[in-house]
Order: C-alpha cells, then structure tokens, then sequence
C-alpha cells in the first residue's frame, strides 16, 4: 500500500513529524517500508510564463526568451530545450536559486552570459529538479498555474512517498481512510473524514439486479449516471495522488474509481451502459463459459468462480476483474457504477489460479467493508459529476447477505495471561474505543469480560486472540517488559550411547574435511549417472532444470563441489555434507516423522580429491587413495567396526568399490568415481567418494571395562604367500575366529608384491599378539599357536609359509 | 719421588691431549694398568725398608688417585663434549612449518545452527527435526492456513509429486513434535527449508530454526525475555536492543516481527528483521491436540543464514551454498 503523507495528513493530522509517524505506522504493526520525498530540496523556483521566444544572435540551438516571473518582473532566460514556446508555463529557477546537484551539492543559479546573451535564471526540465527523470525538455505546467508562485506548492512537492507492507489480516488499512483511522486510534488526532453526501437522482434509469449467487455475493450497489463527458480530463490533484499512490491516470471514470478505492477502500466498477445487454446477475460461473478480461486475458470459468453476468452471459470475474466487452471508455456517455461485496471465500486464490492479481481482488479476498457501498457510490457520483458532469439516477441497493458480526468476548485474566503484564480494564476499554470497537464490559465471577462488535471494516476479528492483539498492539509492544521464564529446572543429558550429528560434523572436520551444503534438488542426469536413479522424485514447480528432482544421493553434489573448487585452482579438496535424501518407498507409511510413501533418511557423505596430506616439505607427495579414505571411514564408525564387501555401484570404478557393512546390515558404500565419470565431470584425477547412512552412526556402545592383563604380553609374526585374488579379509576373519582365545589381535602389517614373489601372488605379514590375563605366557605356547596358524592358512587358503 | 709428580703431570697431560674416549681407555692402561707405570711403581714397594715402604705406598696411592681423578674428569669432559656436538647436529630449523594433517571445518550456517542448539539446550530445550517433504496439513493448515488463505501467498511453495512440498518453514516441527510428547513442551527445530525465490538476498533452500515453549502459564513477556537472552547470548553482547513490533502470522497471535540493533560497530544503529514471532494460536494449540484453555505459549522462527551473517560479517548469501573452500577455510 502506497500513498502520500500530504493525502493521510488530509484526513488526520498528529503533531508528529513524518519520522515520528512512520515508526508509529511501523511499531503498530503497519510496517513503513519506504518512506521518500517526492522532491529533492530546492528553492527558488516559482512558476515562470513564457511570454516570448527569440532565435539566439549566436548559437541555433538556444533561444532567447522573456519570461515573467510574477508582480509584473520579467527577466530575460537563454534557454535550450526543445520544447520552449511562448505562452508556456514552465519552473523558472531565479537567480540566486539552488537546484539539487550532484551528490547532494547545492547547485546555484547566477546571472551568465551565454554566447554574448545575459540570462537572468534557468528554465527547468523535470529531472533538473529531481522530480523525475525527464530530461527531454521543460516541465510543461498547466495553464492556470499561477506565475511567479513557487513550484513547491504549486506541484505539492513538500510531501512524501510512504509505502506500507501491510499483513494480510488488515485489508482494513488499504485506504488512505483506513490508515487514517488507525493513526487517529494511536494517537488520539481527530479523524477528518465525513461520509460524502448523498447526491439526488435526476433521472430514473436503473439497471436491473440480480444476486444469483448470495453466497457469493451478499451485496450490490449500482447506480446509472447519464451524458457524462467520459473524455473530460482528469483534474491535477486527483492525477497527482493516484500517481503518489501508484496509480497510473487512465481516464476520468477510471480515475474516479481508482480514487475511491484508494481513498475509502471501496472497490468500484464503472461499465458503459449501452454495452449491458439487459439485467446484471451475479453468480458462479459454468463450465465452457469464458470472459474477456480487461488485461486481454480471456479465461475460462468454473462453478466456484464467481461471475458478473448480462443476458449474454459472463461479462467480468466478480472481484477480481472486469471484461472488456461492457467496459468503459473515452466515447461512453452513459455508465453504471458497481460497488458490491464478494465474500472472501468466494474470490480467495481464484485471481492465483489464473496467474494474475489485481487491486479488486487483493482486497475483497482479505475482507471489504460491506457497509460504504452506498457512501463510496455517493462519492464517486460527486467527482464524475464534478469533472465528466451527467444526470445520476437513484442508487438501487440489493442486499443478500452480509456476513454476521457476533460480538467477541475477551476475558481480561486471559488478557493478562497471554500477554503477560496486568494491562488495567479501563486501558482495555480505552484501546477498543478509540479502536472504533463496540463493545460492552461485564464482570463475571471475579473476573471482566468485554463483549465486542467488530466494525464492517474488519475481518480479523473473530476470537477473543484477536482481541488480545488489538489490546497488546495499541498498548505497545515496547512496553510489555521482556521477562525471563520461570520454570522448573529439570536436568536432561543426552543419551551417552548415542552422538550426535554434530559430533560426527566434528569428527569429519578433524580427519580434514570442510562442511558444505548443497541444494536438496538436483539434476536429473546426475541421478542416473550417481545413483542409477531414473524416476526420482520430481519437484513440480522447479526454478530451474537443474534443481528439478530431489536427490537420492548426496555424492552428485559434492562431485560438482569438487568440481567448483578445482577450477578455482585447489589440487586438493576434501569435503564433506550431512543431509537429507528422498527415496521413495511404497512401504514407507504416514507417521510421527514420517510421511507416506517417501524415505528421508538423513546421510554423511565425502569426496576426496588431490594429495593424501597436503603438499609440504615434510611429507612425501603421494595421491589419496582408497584405503586413506577407507581410514576415515574406519576412524569415523570408531569405536564400532564394519566389514567391507566388494561392490558394484553406479557411480563408483568397479574394482575400487565396497559396502559398509556394520552389525550385518549395509549401511553406506564408498571407493573410487568411475572413470567415466571422472573424464564426464572433467575431474583431473581420481575422486574418492562415500555415503553412510546416519543412523548407523549415532549409537555407539557405551565403553565397558575388560580386565587389563599386568602379565606380559607375547608378539609373533608370520608371513604367507597366498593367490592375489584371496581378499585378506577372508584370511583375517579365519584367523580371528579360529585360532585360541589367548589371541588378542590379528593384524596385517605388510602387503608386497613384486620381486621375489611369483607372479598372481603377494606375500602377507601378519602380526598376532597374544596375552592370557592369568598367567604368563610361555614361548612353547606361541610357537604352539603360530603352528596352528600357519597349517590353517595352509589348509584353507593354500597359503605357503615365507622364510 | 719426584718421578711419582712427574707421572701424574704426564697422566695429565696426555689425557688431555686426547679427543677420543676409545683412545682415552688405551692411555689409561698406561698409567693404570697393570703394566701401567704405577703398578709397575708399586712392585718396587716390597724390595723398601718397612718404615720407607708405608710411606711410599700412601705417595703411590695418592698419585694413583690423582691420575684416576684426572682420567674421570677427561672421561666426563670428552662425554660432554661429545653431548655438545651431538645437541649441536641434531638443531632443526624451528621456523620450518610443521607437519600439516590439514584441518576441515564446520560450514558457517550449521556452527550457528550448534550454537542455537546450544544456548536453547542450557535452558532445557529439546532439538527435532522431521521431514523435509512434508503434507499440506503440517505445513499450512495444522497451522491455521487453510487452502486459499492469502497469508499462504507469503510463502512460494515447491510442491513435488504424490500431492506433497517442499516445507516453507520449519513450524510443522511444532506439530510433529508436540504430538509426540507432553506438556510442557519446550523445543527447537533447526533444519532446511525451500522457498520458491531466488536472487541475490534469497535462497530456494535456507535454514530455519523454530522454537516452541508451551506451559501453562507461558506469555509474550516470556518470549520477550527468551529471545532477547538468546540474541545477547549469540552475539556475545549486550550492546544490543531488540524490538518486537506487531505483525501477522496465521499460527501465532498475537504476532511479532524481532528486529534488532547492534549499538556499536558497523551496523550500528540499523535495524535488522531477525524473527517472526508470537503467541501460539489456539487453532495450532488444538491441533497440536492440547486444550488452549489451559496450554498457551510462544513460538519463532528465525533465519539461520540471516543470524551467520550478521555474526560473522558474510555479507552474500551464494556463499553459504557454493562450497568454495577459500570461503569455508574462513571457519576451520
């Protein structure tokens, strides 16, 4: 909502200054957003009459002109706009005037010879005074602007832009007139705004009405005016608060119910009777029926969208727009004028599902004062007798039904306790009162209750909350103390057999990966390409191609991460996100958390790229590779252990690729990107990259103490050959599980491949350390346990002991 | 006798002369050994007079003590030294940088999301989170925003397949969760939320972190006092004021916008919107399955982008979702 200071001044004027007024606007919940001057601050400029325009001696662009400048002066002005032409008025800045400059510099006029010629001032362009941007010529002023009078007041230029962001519950306030009427309730200055009169009908011409629809409509006041001039123009200080309001002049009538609009609140239509084919009906619309709007826009009807109709059929969207079929225009010389109530459940969303807005309908869908129909009909009928002239026939008011204003009760202890100060009843009384509120005060068993009528002009007011906020509102949100709660103290901790996300966040920062967050949607190519998905879950209305599906993978997005930091230069990247994807799944049923037939567990996911350590004089230079990212994943489940089981995975190379296993379950996939992959997203090296579902993250056992043995401890070693294509897994699983319970731990400590060793096999050293809590161990009985060892990779694997 | 002096001179100064303790052990011999020069000395003890010899033995011994003193203070002297030189080789540069394992870092947004978590925690609030996928009921109309209410044009919604969306805000929390536990209820939730708007002050995907404090007795007083605490708590400052001033939301009234101010510093004086708020309406408290006759109490929303900004001076919001790393080094 956009309007002019000088227009609300009209109708209330505080002893505030504008600052003043727009953090009064602001802290009562009518939040000023801009608030701008209309003129940059200049002075010495009045209204100069061109009285005669010569040819400059010397230049052929400029001309010399005598201009008066008021009390019968005249002074002589080089002038160069295009536009100069005796009898013109035009702003004169004498001399001595300051113009804005640039910067904020004050510019100032002097007397100068131009080409040889004096020129005693300037005549001025609209953007020479920072009134617009018009720089093509002067500002051409109307013939009865008074010479020599200064163009501040002249063009109402003391005053200021200020536009509200207003809520949707108070379309009370998209009016000058209900701006004014809250300003009055917070301050107390008298509200200057008297119904307009009504004005007598001369002729007897109606049109007929019909409300066919009454739970639509509830009300509809029209009223023929005939022999209106339609093409008289529009008088300057109607044009000038429309355009300060944002509205553009489109004609006279147009005009007027732009105005009213803007000025009551009340929305109205004007149609050029001779276009009315018999009676007006307004009812919902039926399929296959389809209108023409005013925007050029025909769209097609449904049976709850509501239509103003003729005896053709559908001749405008009720509330929201009117057709151009019965619209008036300049050559209209009888019109009719609407100003109905739609209720807003009837227009909500209807203009959204067409794709368009309009003033009418941001309006009647929040709720429009169903009682200034008439005085809104009177004070249009004024201005277009005013300016177009015409005979106006009677109003015919045609009442429905309006919507019912039950009085609300408000319990002042429920005040009191919502609010949280003791606000005294009288205050209450006080605040409804000057709020306009009818209402009537009872005291009930130890307690107040006040029963209030909301006004025609307010549809948020319908349970006794909406009264607590009108009380805490108008007392001042600035002086409800800020309090600090009282409650009982409750110890909580959280769970120790559980960690959090944070804390994994922590973990992977430490082993030095850097946190990003990556949109949830993603293309539908890295889907495929990532996760093998093609049927993710679409959004239906993306921003973009690219963020059209929702990721069931975080690995795409940290692929193209990588891929962003790369070129920019960085050798070696480590990152990492936790998130969300979305998976469908028919089994997934409505819950606490949950919602039908979609999965959104939360993953920890990485990609890796670049040297294993960063690159420094220290450290040998060596590219990661899978068993470093392998450790990370390893110290990230710590203290919980997994399994790692050869994998075939969409976007992974498949001879460098495993599952996580944990307690039986899979529970992530990690290894190297497909090399077509690699050369696709135009990576220069191999990429490490890995997905864990959370959950298998969170618990982690609560430690539990084993006896520590004070007794030493023996080591032994043992070296096999075995077949390249044994995983050591398989041998080390076989050694834990089977050699005795003396064995603590069985280690690999040397993988070697190469010479010495016959090709298609590699040479594995194992470390077992053994230790009985009990009693010392004795060489015989190590040498007994490595025997066993030895003949059990023998046997199992065709392993051969190394010398 | 004066042969014994000049012994223990040439002890001494042949130990001297030497550099190597290998060499030293080899000398001693020849003083002390038992073909040393004093050994060889003492032999001569037996062919003396008795009262000759015991005063001869005492002279041998002395200088036998004074030649072993002077080979322990060479020993003791050469290991020294040889200390010294080692110390000497074993200098490292100490201004060579040490050995980097490469420190990671957690991003901007969710280290303000751990230390919402944190100061709402030493207050005894519970942290949740739930889907971001969500039903029209969660997010819309269990919050007192049935189909066509204008108040649902504030927000562009993503709507995805099977009649879902994306939510708008992280407010279907409060139901979810009051759902699932008791009152009093007392819970943040921080978590992703999607707004179709994207320019260079809004992001298609932020994050959100709602609050929700229910009792019997909790009032806009209280959440006056809650988040102002919160604000100063965040900010590490009191050289802050807070504003609430009234607003619309359809699940909170009455309703408020928080701005604040910073009282010095460069955004001194300028107030910046940093939360919707207000008290719970009772249509919510209904659907949260609670009598609002007897359960009142506030909830709000804030921007986690909008509080990292403002504590950490990041003045474009692409930053927090680029993942460029000279970005995110900033908070290792």
């Amino acid at each position: 909502m956009q309007f002019s200071e000088r227009w609300l001044r009209s109708m209330v004027d505080p002893t505030l200054s504008t600052g003043e007024l727009t953090h009064l606007l602001t802290m009562s919940g009518l939040e000023v957003e801009t608030c701008e001057p209309v003129a940059p601050p200049f002075e010495g400029v009045v209204v100069g009459e061109v009285l005669e325009t010569a040819p400059h001696p010397n230049a052929d662009r400029l001309k010399v002109c005598r201009v008066a400048c008021g009390e019968g002066r005249e002074v002589s002005v080089v002038c160069g706009a295009p536009n100069v032409v005796a009898g013109m008025k035009a702003p004169l800045a004498l001399v001595g005037a300051g113009l804005p400059g640039e910067g904020g510099e004050v510019f100032r006029i002097q007397r100068a010879t131009m080409r040889g010629v004096a020129s005693e001032g300037m005549l001025c362009s609209a953007s020479e005074l920072g009134i617009s941007d018009d720089h093509s010529g002067l500002l051409a002023l109307p013939a009865d602007a008074p010479t020599g009078v200064g163009i501040r007041e002249v063009l109402d230029l003391d005053d200021h832009l200020i536009t509200i962001k207003l809520t949707p519950n108070r379309a009370d306030c998209l009016s000058v007139l209900g701006v004014a009427r809250e300003v009055s309730a917070l301050t107390g200055a008298a509200l200057e705004f008297r119904d307009p009169p009504p004005v007598a009908a001369t002729t007897d011409d109606t049109i007929p009405v019909r409300i066919g629809s009454p739970d639509g409509c509830g009300r509809f006041t029209g009223r023929v005016i005939r022999n209106v001039n339609a093409a008289a123009p529009t008088p300057e200080w109607m044009r000038r608060r429309l355009e300060r309001a944002g509205q553009r002049s489109i004609s006279a009538l147009v005009d007027v119910t732009n105005y009213v609009m803007l000025e009551m609140g009340r929305p109205l239509h004007v149609y050029d009777t001779s276009k009315l084919q018999g009676g007006i009906d307004v009812r919902f619309g039926r399929a296959g029926e389809d209108v023409e709007l005013l925007n050029g826009q025909t769209v097609e009807l449904a049976p709850d969208v509501l239509a103003i109709t003729d005896d053709r059929g559908p001749i405008g969207l009720a509330g929201i727009m009117g057709g151009e079929s019965t619209k008036a225009d300049l050559d209209t010389r009888d019109c009719f004028l609407e100003a109905a109530f739609f209720f807003p459940d009837a227009i909500a969303g209807r203009a959204r599902r067409y794709n368009f807005g309009s003033d009418a309908s941001h309006r009647f869908e929040r709720g429009v004062d169903f009682d200034n129909n008439v005085a809104g009909i009177e004070r249009a009928t004024r201005l277009i007798l005013d300016i177009c002239g015409g005979e106006p026939g009677p109003v015919v008011d045609t009442v429905a039904a309006l919507p019912a204003r039950e009085p609300v009760s408000m319990r002042v202890s429920r005040a009191r306790k919502v609010i949280g100060v003791q606000v005294p009843v009288d205050e209450m009384a006080d605040i409804f009162g000057r709020l306009g509120l009818t209402h009537r005060r009872f005291s009930e068993s130890g307690d107040t209750r006040f029963e209030v009528t909301p006004p025609s002009h307010r549809f948020d007011i319908a349970i006794e909350e909406d009264l607590i906020e009108e009380v805490a509102r108008v007392y001042g949100f600035e002086r409800i103390p800020a309090h600090p709660p009282v409650a009982p103290a409750v110890m909580r901790s959280p769970a120790e057999a559980r960690r959090s996300l944070h804390d994994l966040r922590n973990r992977l920062a430490d082993l030095g990966y850097h946190e990003v967050i990556n949109f949830s949607f993603v293309d539908v190519q890295w889907e495929s390409d990532f996760a093998g998905v093609t049927d993710p879950i679409r959004v239906l209305n993306p921003i973009s191609s690219q963020m059209s599906v929702m990721r069931t993978t975080l690995a795409a997005g940290l692929v193209e991460t990588v891929r962003y930091n790369v070129n920019r230069k960085h050798g070696r990247v480590r990152v990492f996100e936790v998130g969300r994807v979305f998976l469908r799944d028919p089994q997934a049923v409505a819950d606490d958390l949950s919602i039908a037939g979609v999965r959104q567990p939360v993953r920890v996911a990485g990609a890796v790229l670049g040297t294993a350590s960063e690159e420094q004089w220290g450290e040998p230079k060596r590219p990661v590779d899978f068993f470093d990212v392998k450790g990370d994943i390893e110290s990230l489940l710590a203290p919980r252990t997994a399994a790692f089981e050869r994998v075939e995975h969409p976007a992974l190379h498949p001879g460098r690729a495993a599952r996580i296993v944990v307690d039986g379950a899979e529970v992530g996939w990690f290894g190297e990107l497909h090399p077509r992959w690699q050369r696709k997203y135009e990576l220069p090296e191999p990429l490490m990259l890995f997905e864990i579902d959370a959950d298998a993250l969170l618990s982690v056992p609560v430690p539990k103490y084993e006896k520590v043995s004070r007794l030493p401890g023996l080591r032994r070693d043992l070296a096999v050959l075995v077949d390249d294509s044994i995983p050591v897994g398989s041998l080390l699983e076989r050694l834990r599980k089977d050699l005795p319970g003396i064995v603590e731990s069985v280690e690999v400590f040397d993988v070697y491949r190469g010479k010495g060793v016959e090709n298609g096999k590699r040479s594995l050293a194992f470390r077992v350390h053994m230790q009985d809590t009990r009693r010392t161990l004795t060489d015989a009985e190590a040498d007994e346990v490595m025997v066993l060892a030895t003949s059990l990779l023998e046997r199992e694997f065709g392993a051969q002991l190394r010398k | 006798m004066e042969d014994l002096e000049r012994v223990v001179a040439d002890a001494e100064a042949a130990f001297g002369a030497i550099t190597d303790p290998v060499e030293l052990e080899h000398v001693k011999a020849r003083f002390l050994g038992k073909a040393g020069v004093l050994s060889e000395a003492s032999k001569g003890l037996g062919r003396m007079a008795p009262e000759q010899r015991k005063e001869a033995g005492q002279r041998i011994n002395a200088a036998k003590g004074r030649v072993e003193a002077a080979l322990a203070a060479r020993r003791e002297a050469l290991a020294h030294e040889a200390l010294e030189a080692r110390l000497r080789e074993e200098a490292v540069d100490v201004t060579l940088p040490g050995r980097k394992r490469g420190l990671g870092s957690i991003h901007p947004v969710i280290r303000t999301w751990q230390r919402v978590e944190e100061i709402f925690g030493s207050i005894g609030f519970d942290v949740a989170d739930g889907p971001e996928i969500e039903t029209d009921w969660f997010n819309f109309t269990a919050l007192n925003q049935p189909e066509n209410h204008p108040a649902r044009s504030m927000h562009d919604t993503f709507y995805v397949e099977g009649g879902y969306l994306l939510r708008t805000h992280t407010s279907p929390m409060q139901v979810r969760y009051a759902r699932m536990h008791e009152p009093p209820l007392k819970v943040i939730a921080p978590g992703r939320t999607y707004r179709v708007d994207s320019d260079a002050t809004h992001s298609p995907m932020f994050h959100q972190v709602e609050g929700l404090w229910i009792g019997e007795d909790i009032s806009f007083a209280d959440l006056k006092g809650v988040y102002t605490d919160f604000l100063r708590q965040f900010f590490e400052t009191d050289d802050l004021v807070v504003r609430f001033r009234p607003s619309f939301f359809p699940f909170t009234e009455p309703s408020a916008e928080i701005d604040m101010a910073f009282e010095s510093g460069p955004l001194k004086g300028r107030w910046l919107e940093i939360s919707g708020s207000g008290q719970v309406h009772p249509a919510v408290i209904r659907n949260f399955g609670l009598d609002p006759e007897r359960y009142i109490g506030f909830a709000f929303g804030s921007g986690l982008e909008r509080l990292t900004m403002l504590r950490y001076g990041v003045d474009d919001l692409r930053l927090f979702f680029e993942g460029d790393l000279r970005f995110l080094r900033q908070f290792a």
